[in-house]
C-alpha cells in the first residue's frame, strides 16, 4: 500500500465524488489506497497495462473489455475520478437511493446504467448497436478456441433472432433491456462493499 | 582524543561482553524479552488513545483489514446457471445467453478493486499503527503524547539501537568470514566439522542481536535431518538467520560479486554449500543432480530451500516450484510466521535494494516470529511432484496461518501465462456445448 496515499487526496474532493458515486468517506479512502497501490508510474493516472498487472483480470476472457471501460474515448489514462465513476456502476441498489433529489439524475449504479454497462461490453465500436460481428467477436473471447466458427456463428445468429424486434439485424440498447428484463441485474452486476 | 579511544573502548567492550560473547553461547541475558515486553505495553497505550483521538474525530473506522469487499464464493456453473434461470433453454446448437457476459464483468471488476496476488507483494497493512513513520497510513496526527512518545522511539532506534545492530551486524559477519577461512585451512575431519557449524551458529546468533530478533520455535522434534531437504515460506533474507539460529543447513542459491559474493565463498570453504553460477541455475537437471548428491551424502547438512522462488509478504504462501519436490528425499516443511507490529520483515525488492533493506530492518522496533517445524512428509505413491509440492505448501500454510494460493510468486515480475485464460474459456465453453 502507498504510504500516506490518502493523504493525497483532499476532503473537496472526497465530497464531489461522494455526490456523484454514492461511495461512502471511508470507501472513497481505502478504494484511492487500491488505485494508488496500482498506478506503478505514480503519476496520478492509470494505464492499460496497469489493469493487466493483476492476474486474475489478465486469464479473464473479457479482462480487455472490463479495462476498455475503464478509458473514455480515445483517452490512455484515466484518474481517480474516472477509476471511481467507472466501478459506482456497481455498487449495490439501496432503497435510500429512491429518496434522493429527483433532479440530480439517473445515479450511476441504476439497474440501467449497469446494463448499459454490459452492453458497452458487447457494442466493440460504440455505435449504440451490437452487430453480428461484434457479437461474434465477443464470443470468440469467452470461448477461445473451443468452438468452431460455424457453431459460433449459429449461436450469434440465434441470439439476435430472438432479440431483434426492430429487423435491423442487430441489438439496440432497448431490445437488449427487453431480452434481459427478467435477469436480476441489480443482484448479478453489483459488488458488496464493505463500510 | 585519549576520550574518543577510550569511548570507543567502552562501547565495544559493553557491546562484546553483553551482547556477543552470550549469543555465541546461546545464553540470553533477557534484555530481548525485556524489551519486547515494553513495547508491547506502548504499543498497546499508543493503540488506545489512537482510537479515542479516532472516535473523537469521526465515527468511520480508519482501517478495515478484512478486505475492501465481500466476494461471492460459487463457481462459474453456478453463477452463471443462476444468471439463465431466467432464461427459456435453448437446446439445439448451444447455450448462450447474453447475461453470461454479467460474470465475468463482474469477477472482473471484483478483481479490479481487490485481488489475491498484488496484495502479496507490498507490506501487510496494520491494523493499528505501530509508532513508525514507514506504516503510518491513515494514522494522522492524534495527540501530543502519541506523538512524544513517537519522536522518543524514533531517537531510541536511529541514535541508539541503529549503531548498535549495524557495529553487531559487521562484528557477526567478519566473525564468519575470518573463521571459516581458518577453519577451512583445517584437514577433513569431525573437529573441522564441529568447529565449522559453532561458526555459523554463533555468528547468525549475534545477527539475530543485530535484529532484535525474538524467534520462538515450536515442535523441535521435528528439526530437519541430514540428508534431508528443509522446506520453508520465504518472506525475507532474514529467514535464513531465523532458521539457523537452531541448527544448521546448507545454503542452496546464485553465487553474487561484492559483499555477498565474499560471504558465500569463505562460507562454502568450511562446509559444503551449494552454490550456482548464474548459467547453471537455468539448468534444471544439473541443479537436481547436485542437490541429489548433496542429499545422498548423509554427513552433510540438509539443505534450506525456499520453493516460493522469491519473497512473499508473509500473508500468503504461493506456487512451491517443483524442482526440490522431485528428488526424492524427505521434506521437512517449516512455516515461519513474523509479527507485523513490531516490525515488517518483508523485503520488497523492486522497492527496496538490499542496503536500504537491511536499514529499515535495524531501526524497526524488533523481528518477533515464530517457527514451527512441521512432521517430515514424502513422495507418495502413484503422487508426482506438483502434487506433493501443494501439500507441503498447504501444510506450511494451515500451521503458519498463511492464505494458501495457487499463484506463482513470479508474477511479481512477470505476466500471467496465457495457460489459465485458456482453462477459463474452456469451463466456459463446456458450458454452451456441454462436456465433450
Amino acid at each position: 500500500m502507498g504510504s500516506r496515499a490518502s493523504s493525497l487526496l483532499r476532503e473537496e474532493d472526497i465530497e464531489e465524488i461522494k455526490k456523484e458515486t454514492g461511495f461512502s468517506h471511508s470507501q472513497i479512502t481505502r478504494l484511492y489506497s487500491r488505485f494508488h497501490s496500482l498506478d506503478k508510474g505514480e503519476n496520478g493516472a492509470l494505464s492499460r497495462e496497469d489493469f493487466q498487472r493483476i492476474p486474475e483480470l489478465a486469464i479473464n476472457p473479457l479482462g480487455d473489455r472490463i479495462i476498455n471501460a475503464f478509458f473514455p474515448e480515445g483517452e490512455d489514462q484515466v484518474n481517480f475520478r474516472g477509476f471511481m465513476r467507472t466501478l459506482a456502476h456497481f455498487r449495490p441498489v439501496e432503497d435510500n437511493e429512491k429518496n434522493k433529489d429527483p433532479s440530480a439524475g439517473e445515479p450511476l449504479n441504476s439497474r440501467n446504467n449497469k446494463l448499459l454497462f454490459a452492453f458497452r461490453l458487447y457494442d466493440l465500436d460504440r455505435d449504440d448497436k451490437i452487430s453480428r460481428d461484434e457479437l461474434l467477436q465477443v464470443l470468440r473471447m469467452m470461448v477461445g478456441v473451443n468452438i468452431s466458427d460455424e457453431q459460433l456463428g449459429s449461436i450469434a445468429d440465434r441470439t439476435i433472432q430472438e432479440a431483434d424486434t426492430n429487423g435491423d439485424m442487430c441489438i439496440s440498447f432497448s431490445e437488449f433491456i427487453k431480452v434481459l428484463e427478467k435477469v436480476d441485474v441489480e443482484q448479478k452486476m453489483s459488488i458488496r462493499f464493505l463500510h | 582524543r585519549g576520550f574518543a579511544g577510550a569511548v570507543v573502548y567502552v562501547w565495544l567492550s559493553v557491546v562484546l561482553g553483553l551482547i556477543v560473547l552470550p549469543a555465541m553461547f546461546g545464553v540470553s541475558l533477557g534484555f530481548t524479552d525485556l524489551y519486547v515486553k515494553a513495547l508491547v505495553k506502548t504499543l498497546e497505550w499508543a493503540t488506545l488513545r489512537i482510537q479515542r483521538g479516532q472516535k473523537e474525530e469521526d465515527a468511520v473506522p480508519a482501517h478495515l483489514p478484512n478486505g475492501i469487499i465481500e466476494k461471492d464464493d460459487g463457481s462459474m456453473e453456478e453463477e452463471i446457471g443462476e444468471l439463465r434461470r431466467s432464461h427459456p433453454k435453448s437446446l439445439a446448437g448451444g447455450d448462450f445467453t447474453l447475461c453470461d457476459a454479467f460474470y465475468f464483468c463482474k469477477k472482473g471488476i471484483e478483481s479490479i478493486v481487490e485481488d489475491q496476488v498484488t496484495q502479496r507483494f507490498t507490506s501487510e497493512e496494520l491494523a493499528s499503527w505501530n509508532l513508525l513513520t514507514r506504516t503510518n497510513n491513515n494514522f494522522h496526527y492524534i495527540s501530543v503524547r502519541v506523538t512524544i512518545i513517537w519522536g522518543l522511539g524514533v531517537f531510541i532506534r536511529y541514535c541508539i539501537l541503529l549503531p548498535l545492530r549495524v557495529t553487531l551486524a559487521v562484528l557477526g559477519l567478519s566473525w564468519l568470514v575470518i573463521g571459516t577461512t581458518l577453519v577451512g585451512l583445517l584437514p577433513h575431519s569431525n573437529v573441522k566439522t564441529w568447529i565449522s557449524d559453532l561458526i555459523h551458529v554463533t555468528c547468525y546468533r549475534i545477527c539475530a542481536r543485530a535484529l532484535s530478533a525474538r524467534i520462538r520455535y515450536h515442535n523441535k522434534e521435528n528439526h530437519p535431518k541430514k540428508g534431508g531437504i528443509c522446506v520453508a515460506n520465504h518472506t525475507s533474507p532474514i529467514d535464513i538467520v531465523i532458521l539457523a539460529n537452531d541448527g544448521c543447513y546448507a545454503m542452496v542459491g546464485q553465487i553474487h560479486g561484492g559483499l555477498m559474493g565474499v560471504i558465500q565463498r569463505s562460507m562454502v570453504r568450511s562446509c559444503p554449500h551449494v552454490w550456482f553460477e548464474r548459467s547453471e541455475m537455468k539448468d534444471r537437471h544439473a541443479v537436481a543432480k547436485r542437490l541429489k548428491d548433496h542429499v545422498a551424502d548423509k554427513t552433510k547438512q540438509p539443505i534450506l530451500i525456499f520453493p516460493e522462488g522469491t519473497c512473499i509478504n508473509n500473508t500468503s504462501v504461493m506456487m512451491f516450484k517443483k524442482g526440490s519436490f522431485d528428488i526424492g528425499a524427505t521434506i521437512y516443511p517449516v512455516a515461519i510466521k513474523y509479527d507485523p507490529q513490531f516490525g515488517d520483515a518483508f523485503w520488497n525488492s523492486g522497492k527496496y535494494n538490499m542496503v536500504s533493506y537491511l536499514l529499515r530492518m535495524m531501526t524497526s522496533w524488533a523481528i518477533v516470529c515464530n517457527v514451527w517445524y512441521l512432521p517430515p512428509m514424502s513422495l507418495q505413491d502413484g503422487e508426482d511432484a506438483v502434487h506433493f509440492a501443494n501439500r507441503v505448501k498447504s501444510a506450511i500454510a494451515r500451521q503458519g496461518g498463511l492464505v494458501d494460493l495457487f499463484w506463482d510468486g513470479g508474477l511479481k515480475r512477470e505476466k500471467v501465462k496465457e495457460s489459465y485464460k485458456e482453462e477459463q474459456q474452456k469451463m466456459y465453453s463446456s458450458m454452451i456445448v456441454g462436456q465433450d
